[in-house]
Parts: structure tokens; sequence; C-alpha cells
């Protein structure tokens, strides 16, 4: 068979896919960047030609700057702390324990929790007035009086990194026990004759196993967390006082709540463009990681 | 195997103990709060522990009476199994022979790194678009339209998964097949997909949990009954005027009860689909 044919048919297999995505994502896309450049509202008629207009004002704006650094911080401290929890938990779970098969099987648990009970899940607990967390700390006398942790810009956004780190650690956690599990025993064994401390023995022996699906992990978390929505718009709709207020709320808020579709189609493409950047030199890290560790 | 100490081997134990608890006290306590009679939860100082379990929440929200929560609760639950299935099953019928092409003809894999690049494409950026074009077609809140628009999330990862799984399907297989005399489709029918099943079982399983957990769509797309997810329905339950915390927690148990079941149940298989982006780097 020749191999033109078999290149044809190949195309002809994945065209359904692609006149789909095409239509779902490709379409949209340009869309979005043609409305970028346009005074469109979201219902109505087209709008006018304003240029860069629209790009100029968004990233001139300070709602934009202390939402790019709310997002941020929220995605940073989450990913590394669901990195450093889920590493620990991992070589806690690579241990010889009695019920470790049960605590192995329980892991999956959070991660299989829908995004938005989660969330509900947290803000019962926070709740300032019945919530668990209020309760339990007052009776172990840590705190005086019942406090409103999603309702206080002080606490609201540690309080959403704690829910989201508890549903994401375990998925690390994972991961991570599944490369811990590739490691050979003999090579564990000869760096302990040879002398190696535990800390050594992790570094030198182990990390290099782990590095190359740990980074897999940061990448995907890291996309996610600065994309994230679902969490913050049930939790505390960006709020109080804006101080959760992550780049995809600012997006809904511009496009979907004051309808400015173009000045929302711009923030996007800029939300867009950063997170491909970010992409972009993570998967420079991970290449230069997984060349290192082989 | 080292031998361990013994202070080693409790200080392990503790560790279990309290990784145990981190994960099973939030969850345990979503159940407690179901359970819980109205008074109970709202207690000063808290009762961790209900007097009597009381279940009748589930059959309240499981009840369809006219203009009941059950009404809102149950039509959501209909609507998310439906649009899930329509998903998944369009994913599917997308990803299987796309999945099949790039793994048997690497030449085009590009094409397939350009859909799963997609990926990194927050939803708002094609949010207006869809909205607009989906009440051009008149498919606001409405099932089909919602499921529609789940492709963009479903597809590229099935196909993804579809592709790795065909890629451990040996091609000397299907190419002994066709020696003895079998055409492309019955070479995939009798040989390929049978041994692609499991694989296939995988995908359709996390393609369901993916539509089942997707919440920014359906928040924009859907209005009323008709068309409204579970997840938006509970979304609209905690941030509405409901005092029955209980009644929250009842519907959060209620959701997170297919996903949780599917994850115990495929732990393996799924861990597998979720960790061989990362082996192979």
């Amino acid at each position: 068979m020749s191999g033109t044919w078999m290149t044809t048919r190949a195309w002809l297999l994945m065209l359904p896919l692609l006149v789909v995505m095409v239509a779902v994502i490709g379409w949209p896309l340009a869309d979005t960047v043609g409305l970028s450049f346009t005074d469109a509202k979201l219902v109505g008629t087209g709008g006018n030609f304003v240029g860069f207009d629209n790009y100029a004002n968004m990233l001139s704006s300070s709602n934009f700057s202390r939402t790019l650094v709310t997002t941020t911080l929220f995605a940073v401290i989450s990913v590394a702390a669901e990195m450093v929890i889920g590493v620990l938990a991992a070589l806690l779970l690579n241990q010889q324990f009695h019920g470790r098969a049960i605590l192995r099987a329980l892991m999956i648990l959070p991660w299989a929790l829908p995004t938005v009970v989660n969330a509900t899940l947290w803000r019962l607990i926070y709740n300032p007035e019945y919530g668990a967390l209020n309760a339990a700390l007052t009776q172990m006398h840590l705190i005086d009086a019942y406090r409103s942790w999603l309702g206080e810009p002080g606490t609201a956004l540690a309080a959403l990194i704690v829910a989201d780190c508890w549903k994401n650690f375990p998925l690390v956690a994972l991961i991570a026990l599944a490369a811990l599990q590739a490691v050979p025993r003999d090579i564990t064994a000869a760096s302990l004759v040879d002398g190696a401390g535990a800390f050594n023995r992790f570094r030198f022996v182990i990390l290099p196993y782990l590095a190359g699906p740990l980074m897999v992990a940061l990448v995907l978390r890291t996309i996610e967390a600065f994309k994230v929505f679902d969490i913050i718009w049930v939790m505390t709709r960006g709020g109080p006082a804006n101080s959760t207020r992550t780049l995809s709320i600012l997006v809904y808020q511009e496009a979907f709540s004051f309808q400015r579709a173009g000045s929302g189609a711009s923030l996007a493409l800029i939300v867009t463009l950063l997170v491909t950047v970010l992409a972009v030199a993570y998967a420079a890290l991970v290449r230069k990681t997984a060349g290192s560790a082989a | 195997m080292e031998r361990q100490s013994p202070a080693f081997t409790i200080f392990i134990h503790a560790c279990a103990l309290l990784l145990a608890a981190v994960i099973l006290a939030p969850l345990a306590w979503l159940f407690i709060m179901s359970i819980s009679p109205a008074a109970d939860l709202a207690a000063k100082p808290l009762r961790w522990w209900p007097q009597s379990a009381d279940f009748s929440r589930y059959g309240q929200l499981l009840s369809t009476a006219e203009n009941s929560a059950g009404a809102a609760f149950t039509s959501s639950l209909r609507n998310s199994l439906e649009i899930a299935g329509m998903a998944t099953i369009a994913a599917l019928a997308l990803a299987i022979p796309a999945g099949w092409a790039v793994s048997r003809t690497p030449s085009i894999g590009w094409s397939l790194s350009m859909v799963i690049a997609t990926y990194m494409l927050p939803p708002v950026a094609l949010a207006v678009p869809l909205y607009m074009g989906l009440s051009y077609l008149g498919l606001l809140n409405n099932v089909f339209g919602l499921a529609l628009v789940y492709l963009t999330i479903l597809a590229p990862f099935t196909t993804w998964l579809m592709k790795s799984g065909f890629d451990s399907i040996p091609r000397e297989i299907e190419a002994a097949a066709m020696i003895d005399g079998a055409g492309l489709f019955q070479t995939l029918r009798i040989i390929t997909l049978p041994l692609a099943a499991p694989v296939m079982a995988t995908s359709a399983l996390f393609a369901v949990l993916l539509a089942w957990d997707e919440f920014f769509y359906a928040l924009l797309f859907t209005s009323d009954q008709r068309a409204k997810t579970l997840t938006v329905a509970i979304a609209d339950l905690a941030g509405g005027r409901v005092s029955d915390y209980g009644l929250i927690a009842t519907a959060g148990v209620l959701a997170a009860l297919p996903p949780v079941l599917i994850g115990l149940v495929m732990q393996r298989a799924l861990i597998s689909g979720l960790t061989s982006g990362g082996v192979k780097g």
C-alpha cells in the first residue's frame, strides 16, 4: 500500500475531529480576536473598530494589575503547596504500614469530588455562623470569637488556597507514588550500603525518578490554577472587596456582567497569551529535566 | 528491605493516621451535615455527631413533586446525565478514528498536538463567541448545545488517551490480519477495537467525569430547569437563601456519589491514564 494513500486515509479519519474542533474552538477563538478590536456589546450589533484601545485600557487599569497579582499568588502558593504535600504524602504511601492499600485508595476521593461540590463543602466549613472550622477552633480555644473566613479580605484568599490544595494534592501524590514505585529496589539498597543519608538518598537517588512526572504535573496544575474560575466563583465570587478576583473572574464580569464583549475579549486573549508563555517556558523546562534525568 | 526502628514505625503510622484524617474529615463532615437535624447544625457549640440520623433530605431532593427543591434537583440530575452521556458518545466517535489514525500514521501527529494544545486556552477565551453562536442557533439553555460545547474539553483529551491506547497495540497484529485477506474496516472491527476496549472504557469514564464536573460553560449557557446541570444547581443552592445547610450538603453528597464510585472502582485505570503522559514526558 502506498504511503500517500496511508496519509490520505489518516487525514480522512482525522477529519471529523478537526471539523468539530474548528467549529467549537478555532472559529470562536478567531472571533474573540476580532471582537477584541471592537467596542461590541454582548447583545446587539457588531460594534465599531477601536484598534488596540481595549488592550491599552485593560493593561493600564488597576483592576488588571491587581487581578494579575491575585491570580499569580493563588497559582504559585497553591501549586507549590500541592507539590510539596503531594510528594511527602507519596513518600509516606511508599512506606510499609498497616492499612496502606486503603489509604492509597482513599487518595482518589478528593480528586473525584466535583470541583463545585468541593467549593460548596469548604464554603460550609468556613461559614461564619455555623461553620465547622469556627466551631473546631473555638472548642480547641485557638480563637475567641467566630470569624468570617471568606468574608474578610485578609483570610479569603488563604481559605480558597486551602480548599484548592485539599482537592488537588492527592493527585500529585498518586502521580509521585507511581513514579516512586518505578525506582528499582537495588538502587536504593545500594545507596544505603554506600552510606547515603535519608536526605541525600532522596535528593540524588529518588528525585531523578520523580522529576519527569512531577514536572508534567507542575505544568498542568499551574495552567489550571492560572485559569481558575469554578472554586472561586462558588466560594467568594471574587470578593470580599475583590480580594479573590482572578483573571477568569474579571473576564466573566467584563464580558457577561457588564456585557462589554469587546473589552472582555481583549482581556481573555491577554490571559491566553500569559498561559501560553507559561506553558512554553515550562515545556522547555520539562525537556531539560527529562534530558538530565535520563 | 531495610529494617525499621520501632520509633520510625510509630512515626510512619502517625503520619498515615494524619493523612487519613486530612482526607476523610471534610468528606465525613459533608455526609454528617446531610443527615444531621437542622437544629444540630445551628447549635452552639456545634454538635459534631447528630442525635438522630435524619435521611429525609435525600427523599426531599429526589422527589419530583412540582415546584419543590426536589424538582429543581432531579431535573438538573437528568440534564447532567443526558449531557455527559451525549458529549461522551460524541467525543469517542471523534476520538477513536482520529486516535487510530495518528497512532498508525505518525506523520500527521502534529495535527493532534495542535488539538491538545487547545488545553491551554482558558474557557473565557471562547465563551463570548460560543454564547453568540449558541444564541444564533437557538441552542442556549439547551442540553444539545451544552453537550456540543463540552466537546471542546472532552474530544482533545479522549483522542489523546485513545492514541496512547492504540500505540500499545502492535501494528503487526493488524498487518497479519490484512495478509490473511481482511480489509481495513474488518481488521479494525475484529482485531483492533476489541483489543482497545479497555482504553475506550477508560476514555469514556474520563469523559463522563469531565462533563459531570464542568461548571463554567453550564453557568453561562443555561438558565432554567430545561438545561441547568447539577454543578449549577448546587452553586445556586450554595449561593442562595437556603437556610438548611444540611440540604446543600445532601445535594453535594448525591452529586459526588457517581464520580466517587467511578474513581474508587476504576482507580488503577484512572491513575495509569493520568500518569501515562507523565511517564512519556
